[in-house]
């Protein structure tokens, strides 16, 4: 791949320590984004997406803590930054957030006030990213209003978020993740809380700024649709690992890693023959508390190897290169 | 035979304003819908956020009192119009018509062990308690549940689990009816694969006659018989399954087809049908509704609105082009 790597996260690592004993949400966490490119990060709820996303922009939630590996912006460039060894609060990292790196969250009231008009909070937001005057911050407000597909933006501009409809605030949303002119974006299930309809607007938007503007896009989604839609390469995670990672074609025909292979035969089709049953994964995702030894997928694994699985840790996978992390890829 | 023939059936909202707090609108958040459930079948309800299907399941079950329109129920010892009847006179009636939720977890009371949750219905209807704990056992076996779990709180259950037990407590007293309101919405992939299944498993068994209703037109192709697509309140088009995917005769439902993302990236950029978005239903646009967004619109369609027709057989669409224009499914 020619395309340049925007970011290498390697072996991020995040525990949350709780009353009831320390969760390992992210256990060694590795992959890369390149500019012009999506990659999709898939997984069942609780399998640490949104905790990848708030690390990497350093606003995890307490009582979250990174205790492990590094996140580097511009690797191998002259100005390579590790994410992690700065101070969350600085005011390089407050730069990078927003700057190089732009949020999109599921609920875009998450990143927007009730009591600020749609305009002034892309202003604000457009002013700490640029010495713009007030005047030329309205214009490129009103600019990225447009560019986000919204009608009449020189009206709407003066719209609170409440008076917007779902599809129009996450569009809002879009505008306020690229009011900084980020060039690397991640968007956290943008498109869970939308319509179909409004979902494949959404899409459509996001792939277009994407390749107009050479983003590498970073969309963490749990709908193998939405994967098959929009990504060129796919992280499949489980229990706060990637277990598998490959070009998109790859996945979806020839799967490696068990728990790939069954989400797969899991998911509802819109092609499906009346009545048609779905093969099932046996049991249901267990809390990361109560991780279980070896390979965490084990207990629900068709596959499962006896005094292998459930003894160590399959290796995990080295970044860039597509494969599973599991025993059956691993010589006995 | 029909369990339910639901005719014309409206549910509008005033809308209040001025000093006064006069009536000023309506939310006409369903306006005028038709359709039946034979017995042992499964009809899904879809359409987008706020086009009114869970307003129908509502009225269905009495927990909204309709505006119009009838609810003709076969409670096996005669035909009733649930529309129309007084609330009290509903109460022998509630058990044939159950309700399966979305949320497992807000749906099961935290504090009643699962076994007495499942009982409630039975004890409610006056089953005497040996018979109960015989019917519990039963019941958790039918939703592949163990039967330990009769003894536990639902906290000690994951989603998926919970969902079984709320099933297992809608089915307890042999509803002639069961109405299922977003069953698998909030439940992650693997889970939802079962329940999938489950109910296609008690589909089977059981004869159920259930509206399915659902947003996720996915989900819907696997479990329904016939399905029934909501557009701003009204129905636009009702079809067999598999007639409704392959060949859609509504341009609306065209257009929820081709937004649905398929799990395949050869099928990737298919293209989008409609621009803009769902009315709001205390205005709904003149004529057809889904005129602002049809790709097909002409004249007409801005004025007159298109009722709800028989265009071949078991397939009814509102649409006034519906014999002239091609549209496309997914295979
Ligand atoms: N605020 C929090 N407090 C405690 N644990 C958390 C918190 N946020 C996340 N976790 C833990 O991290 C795991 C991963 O969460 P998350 O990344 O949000 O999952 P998802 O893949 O659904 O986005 C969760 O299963 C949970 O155990
Ligand atoms: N109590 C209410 N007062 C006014 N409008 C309502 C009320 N309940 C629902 N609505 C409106 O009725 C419409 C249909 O809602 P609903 O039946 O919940 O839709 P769905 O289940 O299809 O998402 C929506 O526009 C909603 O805002
Ligand atoms: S390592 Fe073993 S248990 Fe884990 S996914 Fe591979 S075969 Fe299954
Ligand atoms: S009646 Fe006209 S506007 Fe409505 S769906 Fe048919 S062609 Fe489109
Ligand atoms: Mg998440
Ligand atoms: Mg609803």
């Amino acid at each position: 791949m020619a395309e340049r790597t925007s970011l290498a996260v390697r072996d991020l690592a995040v525990h949350f320590e709780m009353e009831q004993g320390t969760v390992r949400a992210l256990e060694g966490v590795s992959f890369d984004l390149h500019a012009g490119r999506t990659l999709g990060i898939v997984g069942e709820s609780g399998c640490g997406k949104s905790v990848t996303a708030r690390s990497i922009l350093r606003i995890l939630d307490r009582p979250g803590r990174i205790v492990g590996g590094r996140i580097l912006l511009d690797p191998g460039a002259p100005g390579e930054t590790d994410l992690i060894a700065m101070n969350a609060e600085s005011e390089r990292m407050r730069g990078i957030r927003g700057g190089r790196i732009g949020l999109i969250f599921q609920e875009p009231m998450t990143a927007l006030s009730v009591h600020y008009t749609v305009g002034n909070q892309i202003i604000e937001a457009v002013r700490q990213h640029s010495d713009l005057s007030k005047a030329a911050a309205r214009d490129r407000a009103i600019e990225l209003l447009r560019e986000v597909g919204i009608p009449r933006p020189e009206l709407r501009v003066e719209a609170y978020p409440f008076q917007l409809s779902g599809g129009l605030r996450q569009r809002v949303g879009i505008a306020m993740a690229l009011a900084g002119d980020p060039d690397i974006l991640i968007a956290d299930e943008p498109t869970t809380a939308l319509d179909v309809t409004t979902q494949a607007q959404v899409l459509d938007l996001l792939r277009r700024l994407q390749q107009e503007k050479g983003i590498a896009l970073m969309l963490i989604t749990h709908d193998m649709g939405v994967i098959a839609e929009m990504c060129d390469e796919v992280a499949v995670m489980y229990l706060g690992r990637v277990v598998e990672y490959a070009p998109v074609l790859e996945l979806f025909t020839t799967p490696r890693h068990p728990y790939t292979r069954a989400l797969l035969r899991a998911v509802p089709s819109i092609l499906a023959t009346p009545r048609q049953r779905l093969a099932t994964i046996g049991g249901a995702v267990p809390h990361p508390g109560a991780r279980p030894a070896g390979c965490a997928f084990h207990p629900r694994c068709a596959d499962f190897m006896p005094g292998r699985c459930d003894v160590g840790a399959p290796p995990p996978l080295a970044p860039g290169h597509a494969g599973a992390s599991c025993f059956l890829e691993v010589p006995a | 035979m029909n369990v339910l023939e639901v005719d014309d059936l409206k549910k509008h909202y005033p809308i209040h304003g001025g000093m006064l707090r006069r009536e000023v609108g309506r939310v006409r958040a369903v306006d005028g819908v038709s359709f039946s459930i034979a017995a042992g079948e499964t009809l899904a309800l879809v359409g987008e956020s706020g086009c009114g299907k869970t307003t129908v399941s509502r009225c269905i079950l009495r927990a909204l009192t309709p505006t119009s329109g009838a609810i003709r129920f076969d409670a096996g010892d005669g035909t009733v119009d649930l529309a129309t009847m007084p609330k009290r006179a509903m109460r022998p009636l509630r058990r044939h018509i159950q309700m399966i939720f979305q949320d497992p977890y807000s749906s099961l009371n935290p504090r009643m062990m699962v076994g007495d949750i499942i009982a409630e219905p039975l004890k409610v209807n006056g089953v005497p308690a040996a018979e109960r704990n015989a019917r519990v056992l039963e019941l958790l076996d039918l939703v592949q549940m163990p039967a330990v779990a009769r003894t536990r709180f639902p906290h000690a259950f994951s989603g998926g689990q919970r969902q079984r037990i709320g099933i297992a407590r809608a089915l307890a007293l042999n509803p002639r009816l069961v109405v299922a309101d977003e069953p698998v919405s909030a439940l992650d992939v693997s889970v939802q694969a079962q329940i999938i299944n489950l109910l296609l498993d008690l589909q089977d068994r059981l004869k159920l006659s259930m509206l399915f209703v659902a947003h996720d037109l996915s989900v819907v192709r696997h479990v329904s018989d016939r399905v029934a697509v909501m557009y701003v309140g009204r129905i636009v088009e009702i079809a067999p399954t598999d007639e409704l995917y392959r060949s859609p005769r509504h341009p609306y439902t065209e257009t929820l087809l081709a937004a649905v993302p398929a799990p395949d990236p050869l099928r990737r950029g298919r293209q989008m049908k409609a621009s803009g978005e769902v009315a709001d239903p205390a205005k709904p646009p003149p004529g057809c509704a889904f005129h602002p967004r049809c790709p097909y619109v002409q004249d007409r369609c801005r004025t007159d609105r298109p009722e709800l027709a028989e265009v071949a057989p078991g397939r009814w669409t509102s649409c006034h082009r519906a014999r002239e224009i091609e549209l496309a499914g997914v295979a």
